[in-house]
């Protein structure tokens, strides 16, 4: 008889779910400014601490502390403090038209302001970002024009997009942004290809690549992971673990017990974990990340650590899968509460001008809503000809009798 | 004119885009030091630096993906999938992602890039080396998918392939890479070296992407193929005698149904002809264009000739193979039926 018991299958479970009280025990939280900061030129393998830890300023005292803190100007924080309330905004005003049956879909990113908007001041004109469906933020930071991202979201005649994209699949190549696919994790490695050529160009601009922590489940986070650690290209991987996939925990995606910035070591890459919350964090490290590339020290690996505290999507409820009060207990509370508060702490900002900001914000997208509204809702202004047009540059003989055959 | 095989053509091709064009760049499995398994690239690294033609790592997804951003910053990649038996690893990346920038993005973003790949079998390859994929991308809208049948035309069709806008997928049937072979895998092979068509011009010159070729006029049956099927349809042709008109059609996405549409006019029957499997193959859309167009000038049914649906096998290589045996008999009951 052998003496070997029978085998378990092993499936990760998250701490909580639906009915339970919240319980973030396990997520371990070091004191902000603990963290030292390295120069940029530093070599992977003597940084490998950064991958297991969390770089954090804000304390809870509200001020910044540490290296990380060093050299962040006032109109930096302000100017992404104002961002954070209009993506937030912008966000509320989109749920609203797609509850009214104005839309058909929708994605928040509540609680994961920070990250884009902190990502974004931090790069320069020219750099591209290769976006999954959750960094509007990168794009609200941009001179883009309100109107237009509701009119892709209204898939009206106005649409930039021509009523060819799901709700807020954006593109802009003028602000630095790539068009967003629904099949996950295919830009991560497109951000790659793109600095490569940016290299092999003798330019200096630089890519950020975006994917979340369940996409990087994905064969295209490996492949990014591989050519980055080949090629050093000035690249900077950001990995958002935001906890959840659609309604699987990190742990699906093999995050429970390693950190998924842990994973750039073996590639050798610099890789640093962030907390997503803290806005200061965010910049000063993705500051740090923009410099390392674009001075030519190769890529870096950011792990934000946050909180999805809206559900996936307008076709989600996160009540059958986790607890209700889990998102108000998240031990790293709001981005925004967090900056407001430190703001204000310093004396350049108050509750009135926060106040003022929402209200302002509040206006501007309710105009624009209201504009881009005139021009259709739903799919009602998009023309069924423009469905044949950009398939191929010049529309081949096929296409055309189809064309003709719909009658348009 | 010099002489040249399908795979000096095809590097010629890389060579005239390269030098031409600072943005065209060349990448792949084994093909910078070592220049290719199948030495297309041979040289290529040396002449133009390891900054534009260099090794990837084994990763098909990385490889397109990575030239799909490649493409989006402003180059033209034109990438090597070392065997199409391979390239399902990048199928997300072609079909999601090279064929739907354009489309997706409103012209934003598109993706010139040309992605190589050896295709078809008869060397033994078992089945990780011999498939012919080519239906599973002409069903994919926003890629062009081609498959040149001798020198001339790949160097042509590829410099085509990489100075259009659009993804193109450039299938080379790996068994005519050294000379034309008609399916008589007994007899001695031939080469390029005496071949019309492995006379190829020095420099630049493209042949046209959706354009098809007469390669022999005829006046009773249509042969509708591409690939090695050209030439064992000759050989058929030969051995039975029947006065066929073999179009090559070297473009399938887009396909040159106004030289289907005459062809089979005039002979009132048509045979479409392919080494990859049969069902859902790419004679599934001939036949259909056929019928569509040309069904009150038909005198027979249309015949199908293909690989049989199982999948490439090793030893029984030849029974696989629809060789001119196979399309023989089926030239000579297309004659004989009324």
């Amino acid at each position: 008889m052998s003496d070997y018991k029978p085998l378990e299958f092993h499936v990760p479970e998250p701490t909580t779910r639906p009915g339970d009280e919240p319980d973030f025990s396990a997520v371990v939280i070091p004191d902000a400014g603990i963290v030292s900061r390295p120069e940029i030129d530093v070599h992977p393998s003597t940084i490998k601490d950064l991958a297991s830890t969390m770089i954090r300023v804000l304390d809870k005292d509200d001020q910044a502390v540490g290296e990380w803190a060093k050299d962040i100007d006032d109109e930096v924080l302000l100017d992404g403090l104002k961002t954070m309330i209009k993506v937030r905004t912008y966000d509320e005003r989109m749920m609203m038209l797609q509850r009214q049956g104005k839309t058909s879909f929708y994605m928040k990113c509540t609680g994961e302001e920070a990250i884009a908007v902190a990502h974004k001041a931090a790069q320069r004109d020219g750099d591209m970002n290769f976006p999954t469906y959750r960094q509007q933020g990168l794009l609200l930071s941009t001179d883009y024009p309100l109107v237009d991202m509701v009119c892709q979201v209204l898939s009206n005649s106005r649409d930039p997009l021509k009523g060819r994209q799901l709700p807020i699949m954006y593109s802009s190549k003028e602000h630095g942004f790539f068009t967003i696919s629904g099949n996950l994790g295919t830009q991560f490695v497109q951000g790659v290809g793109w600095a490569m050529a940016s290299a092999i160009k003798g330019d200096t601009k630089i890519a950020s690549s975006w994917i979340g922590d369940g996409s990087t489940a994905e064969t295209d986070f490996h492949a990014a992971l591989v050519n980055a650690s080949v090629y050093k290209p000035p690249v900077i991987l950001n990995i958002v673990n935001n906890q959840w996939a659609i309604s699987s925990f990190k742990g699906i995606a093999g995050g429970d017990h390693a950190t998924f910035a842990e994973r750039g070591i073996g590639y050798d890459i610099a890789s640093l974990r962030v907390d997503g919350n803290d806005f200061c964090a965010v910049y000063a490290v993705s500051r740090w990340a923009v410099e390392r590339a674009r001075r030519g020290f190769g890529p870096t690996l950011i792990e934000y650590v946050t909180y999805r505290v809206a559900p996936h999507s307008t076709s989600d409820d996160p009540s059958q899968y986790r607890p209700k009060e889990d998102s108000a207990a998240w031990p790293l509370g709001d981005p925004i509460v967090r900056l407001k508060k430190y703001l204000i702490a310093k004396g350049v900002w108050s509750e009135e001008r926060q106040e003022q900001t929402e209200s302002q914000y509040n206006d501007e997208i309710r105009v624009a809503t209201k504009e881009a509204e005139s021009y259709g809702v739903m799919g009602s202004g998009a023309s069924p000809r423009d469905m044949f047009d950009d398939v191929y540059e010049e529309m081949p003989p096929h296409l055309r009798e189809q064309r003709q055959k719909l009658g348009v | 004119m010099p002489q040249m095989s399908m795979i000096e053509a095809i590097r010629d091709a890389m060579d005239v885009k390269m030098g031409g064009d600072d943005n065209v760049v060349v990448f792949g499995e084994d093909v910078g030091y070592f220049g290719g398994v199948f030495r297309c690239t041979h040289g290529l690294q040396k002449k133009y630096g390891s900054s534009r033609v260099f090794d990837s790592p084994i990763n098909e997804s990385g490889i397109v993906g990575t030239a799909v951003g490649m493409a989006a910053y402003g180059l033209r990649p034109c990438v090597e999938i070392q065997f199409a038996d391979y390239i399902y690893p990048a199928y997300d990346q072609i079909v999601s992602e090279a064929a739907r920038l354009r489309h997706r993005s409103n012209k934003d973003f598109t993706a010139p890039l040309t992605i190589r790949t050896p295709c078809g079998g008869g060397i033994f390859g078992g089945q990780t080396h011999s498939q012919s994929p080519e239906s599973l991308f002409t069903h994919v809208s926003g890629v062009k998918t081609v498959m040149p049948s001798n020198p001339y035309d790949a160097k042509g069709l590829l410099i085509s392939a990489i100075e259009d806008n659009d993804p193109v997928i450039f299938f080379e049937p790996k068994r005519l890479y050294n000379g034309p072979f008609d399916g008589h895998h007994d007899r001695p092979a031939s080469n390029w070296s005496k071949h019309p068509l492995g006379n190829v011009p020095e420099g630049h010159y493209t042949v046209p992407i959706g354009k098809a070729s007469v390669y022999s006029e005829g006046n009773d049956v249509t042969i509708l193929t591409y690939g090695t099927m050209v030439y064992v349809a000759e050989a058929a042709m030969l051995e039975t005698g029947v006065d066929a008109e073999i179009i090559d059609l070297r473009s399938l996405m887009p396909l040159d149904v106004d030289a289907i549409v005459k062809s089979v006019k005039k002979t009132g029957r048509c045979m479409v002809l392919h080494e990859a499997t049969q069902t859902s193959g790419f004679g599934a859309e001939l036949v259909a264009q056929v019928q569509e167009r040309c069904f009150y000038h038909l005198e027979v049914p249309v015949e199908r000739v293909a690989g049989w649906d199982t999948p490439y096998p090793h030893a029984q290589e030849w029974d696989y193979f629809p060789g001119p045996d196979r399309v023989g008999k089926a030239l000579k009951a297309m004659m004989e039926a009324e």
